[in-house]
């Protein structure tokens, strides 16, 4: 057994991703539907049943020309760690099909396993979960471009994003046969990471103080990882969720968008201690 | 022991911490329920080997490199290339889905030969050998009648490899009639012939300027080289630098911006003016050097006398002040950097406009110096044997273009836009047209018109590798390999400053019945024989596009790109005051069709990166990330300010017809705050008719609503919207 695998330590996968960069351009979204297989119908303009781990909001500051502004955020799965380790769907799913790993901080999904009661999308305050009300379909050739490490869904599941799960696996395989057991920061890339041409996402582990999306975040790991750069936010803070996506924006009104403040509220008291 | 699911999941995760290296935690959890219960009628990707190919994209003009991850041999992702000049790893959403395109249902998959009426869609499928004489015959017979300048083509652009092809091909058939889909190019380049008096592609120092004035370029919405820019963007944002968008509408480049000005749409040439105007006046300029350049004078008399603050404010709806703040901040950047050609610039534009932006920055000194605007002499690598014409050829030569372009429009190379007025009012006639790597009869405005001249030519014949709306017209289809299929050359993304040839290869075997156009063009020419098949003496394409590269092929192999180290910019005498500046002397604004009165409102277009509009439609993915704003379900919305909405008794989500003298289109109302009152903005890319279900009969395609603006000395379409009205339904 070799020697620097005894202290393995927790690994707590999170992103960031920087609104003033963000351009709304969608890459993400294509980059996740092409590496994760994620199918696709004739009309894919009702949102709501539209699958898309990785999704672009389009927010808007609520005021009239020419004083309006509006911002694009990127929403993957938070992979919420929950106060007490609880995620919301994880703690709800009667089969186990989603669970948290202490391992990765990634919150799995495990299509086979789920038998789509689609508690954990009532569950989900953030809406990354959707459900297959249909058999995906590939037209005639087009199952020739499927990924091979992820396997397709079937009607009646539910799925999400996994951070590319199968990424970190095909990494820890590599790193194993060179008899390695730590990552490093590159090797381990999500596929809407890798895309996005405004290099608005960071990818990368929260406890490593050697990670770009450490030093970005400032997590307070012993309080949920709560930002610890002014500028930075995450979606419903107060919920208590702890999710490690973490948000960058210098406009004030975007901050505020992510979490139902009251006008005159003053929100950075969610970040202070 | 007994073990449950759940015991025997948080077994392996409680046993990871104490078994350190073993690959079983990880392989174990998740992967092994889902491949041992697999359900029977879900696709199982077989597993393989896996390999990588680097090509590039030529999916848009922006030249970026790609790196398609393979398993056995198919492919199954594309990424961007990592160290590549133009995107170094980024990729955009059609990039990404260049595998739908390759494997989809919408290819054209063997040459077809139309046997029910025009656009019916009932096809015969033929053989290759069958298709190039179906060619080859109608065309001597055009030939043999003395009339071979009735043969026309065109292709996407003129540059590179295959466009240069058919440009030989015709020259030595005895045609002018080699047209281009026009863009902003086509602008710039007259800009820099008629201002430098240089032949030159137009490159920006984007990545050093430091102060970037925006006349609605989509600098974040697929304009120029799109991830290039993008680049660009994020790295001013991270080093402070400032962008200034000018436009009516507050898109996607607006929003980022750290000052958006809206503007009367078609008054961004005084707006130039009036900035050039306080620069003067405040002498925030190298007087030493400009004042003795060649037509200042003139040029400091027109907006002295024609464009002070006060006017230009009227003239814009700009506030004096802002624009007075706009000139000193833009002179006073030690780089600055001022940008035309709105939207995507995938419309030409009002010559006006590009030379007072130009002058703008001449004005600064940025021509040809760092982080501003170069003219760039294009990497000469196409030296191709000169070859002769015979006596029908010569004749065919000397025919006048049916465009105007070189003769009404001296200045002009190819004007596409003027081809519909020409046929329609009977004043030309074209036998035959070739149409490879372009999609006519969907992206050119006024597409009506340009049915109607498609209608009345009577051989068509598409090389698209998809149904597309031209080819689905078409009277025969030779179906060029996709890009993943075929070598090509790139030549350099248009907007960069240093010269860069890309060489696309194949990444997966061909998958259907297809030959590159290429071939398909060395075939017709052989088999044409005479003068025509001596012009070409290769075997292959491929063969001719590795002696076209010569030296440069085995590095290209290598590393699919090859930067030109001698890249050089040209010089000419910079003139300040151009002919075309004259009709400027009175402004009146680019003037769109329709009456105000049956008209109240002004239909302008907008660009997305989620939405292709050139010759590639959107594949499933793409059309996937349309947002229930811009599409929902079989209906195209409309933006519209509110104010504006409320005087019409329009309101959120409520359908509506919307009218323009060129036609009209059911439409849903969206509210959007970002949009001067006044307008209707509606979105490029939508409304096609061929291609596959997941795209076509989504929305209205904005060219059959819109007409064109034929610009006064350029002859290109300066359109930059249409009067409108949307009433209730
Ligand atoms: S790819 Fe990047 S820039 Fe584009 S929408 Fe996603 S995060 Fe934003
Ligand atoms: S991390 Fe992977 S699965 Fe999640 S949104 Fe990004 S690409 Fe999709
Ligand atoms: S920007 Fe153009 S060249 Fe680059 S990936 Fe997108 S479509 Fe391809």
């Amino acid at each position: 057994m070799k020697e620097e695998g005894k202290h393995k330590k927790a690994k707590k996968y999170g992103m960031v991703i920087n609104l003033d960069e963000c351009t709304g351009c969608g890459a993400c979204m294509v980059a996740c539907m092409a590496e994760n297989n994620v199918p696709f119908r004739e009309d894919e303009s009702n949102k709501l049943d539209s699958i898309a781990w990785m999704r672009v909001y389009k927010l808007t500051n609520g005021k009239s020309y020419p004083d309006a502004d509006i911002c694009y955020l990127p929403r993957p799965c938070m992979h919420c760690e929950g106060d007490h380790g609880h995620s919301p769907c994880v703690s709800v799913c009667p089969a186990t099909a989603t669970d948290y790993s202490h391992e990765t901080g990634i919150v799995s999904q495990i299509y086979t396993r789920c038998f789509g009661c689609r508690y954990c999308m009532g569950a989900c305050p953030y809406h990354a979960r959707y459900f297959n009300w249909w058999d995906p379909v590939w037209p005639e050739g087009t199952t020739k471009y499927l990924n091979p490490n992820v396997s397709p869904r079937m009607r009646g599941v539910v799925e999400k994003c996994s951070f590319c799960f199968h990424r970190y696996q095909l990494a820890m395989d590599k790193a194993y046969f060179e008899g390695r057991a730590e990552l490093e920061e590159d090797e381990y890339q999500t596929s809407c990471t890798q895309a996005c041409p405004a290099g608005a996402i960071t990818f990368g582990d929260l406890n490593n103080p050697e990670h770009k999306v450490y030093q970005l975040a400032k997590p307070d790991n012993k309080h949920g990882g709560r930002p610890g750069n002014p500028n930075v936010f995450r979606l419903l803070e107060r919920l208590g969720t702890n999710p490690k996506v973490y948000y960058i924006s210098s406009r004030e009104w975007v901050r505020r968008a992510g979490d139902n403040y009251l006008d005159n509220e003053d929100f950075a008291k969610n970040y202070r201690r | 022991m007994k073990i449950g699911r759940r015991s025997f999941l948080s077994f392996v995760i409680g046993g990871a911490a104490g078994t350190a290296i073993s690959p079983l935690p990880w392989k174990l959890t998740d992967d092994s329920s889902i491949w041992s219960q697999n359900w029977p009628w879900t696709p199982v990707p077989p597993d393989g080997e896996y390999s990588q190919v680097n090509s590039i994209c030529t999916l848009c003009p922006g030249g970026c490199g790609i790196t398609v991850r393979k398993v056995d041999n198919r492919a199954v992702k594309i990424e961007g290339m990592k160290g590549h000049p133009v995107n170094d790893g980024g990729i955009c959403v059609m990039g990404l889905s260049g595998l739908q395109l390759l494997y989809g249902p919408t290819r054209v998959k063997t040459p077809l030969k139309r046997v029910g009426k025009r656009g019916e869609g009932k096809w015969e499928k033929i053989s290759w050998n069958e298709a190039i004489s179906e060619v080859t015959e109608k065309l001597a017979e055009i030939r043999a009648q003395g009339e071979p300048h009735t043969v026309g083509s065109i292709v996407n652009s003129d540059r590179g490899t295959v466009p240069n092809l058919f440009r030989r091909f015709l020259t030595a058939y005895g045609s002018p009639n080699y047209m281009t889909m026009p863009s902003m190019q086509d602008s710039y380049n007259m800009t820099m012939q008629l201002m430098q008096g240089v032949t030159a592609q137009v490159g920006f120092d984007a990545e050093n300027a430091d102060y970037i004035l925006s006349f609605g370029s989509g600098i974040i919405d697929g304009w120029g080289s799109p991830v290039r820019m993008f680049k660009a963007n994020s790295a001013w944002k991270v080093d402070g630098k400032k962008v200034v968008q000018i436009e009516p509408r507050l898109s996607n480049t607006a929003a980022k911006s750290d000052e958006w000005i809206p503007i009367k749409p078609g008054t961004e040439a005084a707006l130039a003016l009036g900035i050039a105007n306080v620069v003067i006046m405040e002498s925030l300029y190298d007087k030493e050097n400009i004042d003795s350049q060649f037509g200042f004078d003139a040029f400091k008399e027109l907006v002295l006398n024609g464009y002070s603050v006060e006017k230009v404010s009227n003239i814009t709806g700009i506030k004096s002040a802002t624009i007075v703040s706009l000139a000193k901040n833009f002179a006073q950047a030690s780089n600055p950097l001022a940008i035309c050609g709105k939207g995507q610039g995938s419309t030409p534009g009002s010559l006006n406009e590009f030379v007072a932006v130009h002058a703008l920055n001449a004005l600064v000194g940025n021509i040809n110096k760092n982080g501003g605007v170069w003219a760039l002499s294009d990497t000469d690598y196409i030296k191709w044997p000169e070859f002769d014409l015979d006596s029908i050829a010569e004749n065919g030569m000397q025919k006048e273009r049916i465009d105007g372009a070189g003769s009404e429009y001296p200045h002009a190379k190819s004007l596409l836009n003027r081809l519909p007025e020409v046929i329609n009012s009977g004043d030309g006639f074209l036998e035959a047209i070739f149409v490879a790597d372009a999609n006519p009869l969907y992206s050119m405005p006024d597409s009506k018109a340009i049915k109607e001249a498609f209608d009345s030519i009577p051989f068509i014949v598409s090389f698209s590798s998809y149904m597309d709306e031209t080819a689905s017209n078409a009277d025969l289809i030779l179906p060029n390999h996709v890009y993943l299929e075929r070598y090509e050359d790139v030549p350099t993304p248009v907007g960069l400053q240093k010269n860069i040839i890309g060489l696309a290869k194949p990444v997966v075997k061909p998958q259907f019945n297809t030959k590159n156009v290429g071939d398909s063009l060395i075939l017709i020419a052989k088999a044409l024989g005479g003068s025509v098949a001596n012009a070409f003496p290769w075997d292959s394409y491929d063969a001719c596009l590795e002696e076209t590269l010569g030296s440069k092929w085995d590095l290209l192999e290598e590393n699919r790109f090859w930067s030109d180290s001698n890249s050089k910019v040209v010089t000419g005498e910079f003139n300040f005051y151009p002919d075309a500046m004259k009709s400027l002397t009175n402004f009146s604004p680019v003037s769109i069709e329709g009456s105000t009165i049956s008209f109240p409102l002004v239909l302008i277009p907008y660009d997305s990166i989620r939405l292709a509009n050139g010759y590639i439609g959107n594949p499933p993915f793409v059309i996937k990330t349309v947002e229930d704003t811009v599409l929902k379900g079989k209906t195209a919305c409309v933006e519209i300010n509110p104010k504006s909405a409320k005087e019409f008794g329009l309101t959120e989500g409520r359908s509506a017809i919307l009218h323009t003298p060129r036609g009209k289109a059911k439409v849903k109302i969206h509210l959007y705050e970002g949009i001067m009152p006044g307008l209707v903005a509606l979105a490029r890319g939508l409304g096609h008719t061929a291609y596959d279900k997941y795209l076509t009969d989504k929305g209205c395609n904005l060219n059959e609503l819109i007409g064109m603006t034929e610009d006064p000395v350029s002859g290109l379409d300066a359109a930059w919207g249409i009067r409108a009205r949307l009433t209730k339904v």
